[in-house]
């Protein structure tokens, strides 16, 4: 990123409008308080204080009003499909989500007899990062929020 | 400094306070220059955990939650002067310097404890504590028909029998035979194999 650019005394940065926006953003990447099944334990493990999803600014949201990325952390069933389009819907631009688990990328262990579970939450929303695992450890999400951050480094908030 | 500062220190209070108020109205204007803005009724609709909002918000809470609360708090605090209380009360040095020590605070928590049961026994007395249940009834019918005659009709529409074990199925061309005695041992017996390295 061209934010590393510094002169000698580090006082003055010059960067592009777009770097620095993009910096802010994924500096605070702030996801939705939001777990459906087991994964979810695992993006709680993450977000306390052994893993520590907090030093990349990631930091849950009671509200998708202030959210940045909703975490489907579980079985999406489609009872609760209706709810998470609902969700996504209000959160604000620009939004990202994270599939995170089996189950959410394309309905895991339920792919063959599961009646209820939406074969995936990429058929109901669309998704940015897919995290493989059942669960994914915690490492395993945090590594979804850095390509997260390497995707949101490459946009362009201005010229969209 | 010999000369008098132009700038009072409430000055710089001021000048604190403006600062602020200006720091914020330009985070909120540069959010509002470069933050896409597209809004749609479901973004728009009020937020209730995913689910749609139903009815009115104006909805009335019945008051006796808020004597309960209020009994609840009560004692809650009385728990938390309790806590502190008890941590000096068992120090062996405060009881080895005055002898009356541990009867002087001991009797007076239990005034405090006391002057507090009186207020729950007021509650109490007023019939604040008291939840009024909905009366349960069994619905009637003005139907001339007794209620009899219905036991009559599903006694004999709905016979049941009773459940019980103790009959076999017959199996064409099956001899029962004795099961075999066992001898305590279990069928499986568990092997380990060390792994070649």
């Amino acid at each position: 990123m061209s934010l590393e650019i510094k002169n000698d005394t580090g006082s003055i940065m010059v960067v592009k409008v777009d770097d620095l926006l993009n910096w802010a953003r994924l500096s605070s990447l702030w996801p939705m308080s939001f777990g459906i099944a087991c994964c979810a334990i695992e993006m709680m493990g993450s977000m306390a204080s052994t893993y520590d999803l907090d030093r990349f600014g990631v930091f849950p949201r009671p509200s998708p009003r202030q959210s940045d990325v909703i975490i489907i952390a579980g079985t999406v069933t489609f009872k609760m499909a209706e709810r998470i389009k609902r969700l996504y819907e209000q959160m604000p631009e620009p939004k990202y989500v994270i599939s995170m688990g089996s189950c959410s990328n394309c309905g895991g262990p339920y792919w063959q007899h599961g009646y209820h579970v939406v074969k995936g939450v990429d058929r109901i929303i669309p998704v940015d990062i897919y995290v493989q695992g059942c669960p994914p450890r915690p490492e395993a999400l945090i590594g979804a929020i850095l390509e997260l951050q390497k995707k949101i480094a490459q946009e362009s908030l201005l010229n969209s | 400094m010999d000369e008098t500062s132009q700038l009072s220190e409430f000055g710089k209070v001021f000048i604190y306070l403006i600062m602020g108020v200006l720091f914020v109205l330009f985070t909120f204007f540069i959010g509002k220059l470069v933050a896409p803005k597209k809004p749609n009724p479901e973004k728009l609709s009020s937020y209730e955990c995913g689910e749609e909002a139903q009815g009115n918000s104006w909805i009335q809470f019945n008051s006796r939650f808020y004597v309960i609360a209020l009994v609840f708090l009560l004692f809650d605090v009385e728990l938390v002067f309790i806590f502190p209380w008890a941590t000096v009360f068992s120090r062996q040095e405060l009881i080895n310097a005055d002898p009356y020590w541990g009867w002087l605070s001991l009797i007076e928590m239990f005034i405090f404890v006391g002057i507090l049961l009186i207020g729950l026994v007021y509650v109490w007395k007023k019939g604040d504590l008291n939840w009024i249940r909905p009366e349960q009834f069994l619905p009637t019918s003005p139907s001339k028909i007794p209620f009899s005659a219905y036991k009559a009709l599903n006694n004999e529409t709905y016979q049941t029998k009773s459940f019980n074990n103790d009959f076999e199925i017959p199996i064409p061309g099956k001899v029962l035979t004795e099961a075999p005695v066992s001898s305590g041992k279990p069928g499986f017996i568990p092997k380990f194999k060390r792994p070649t390295i």
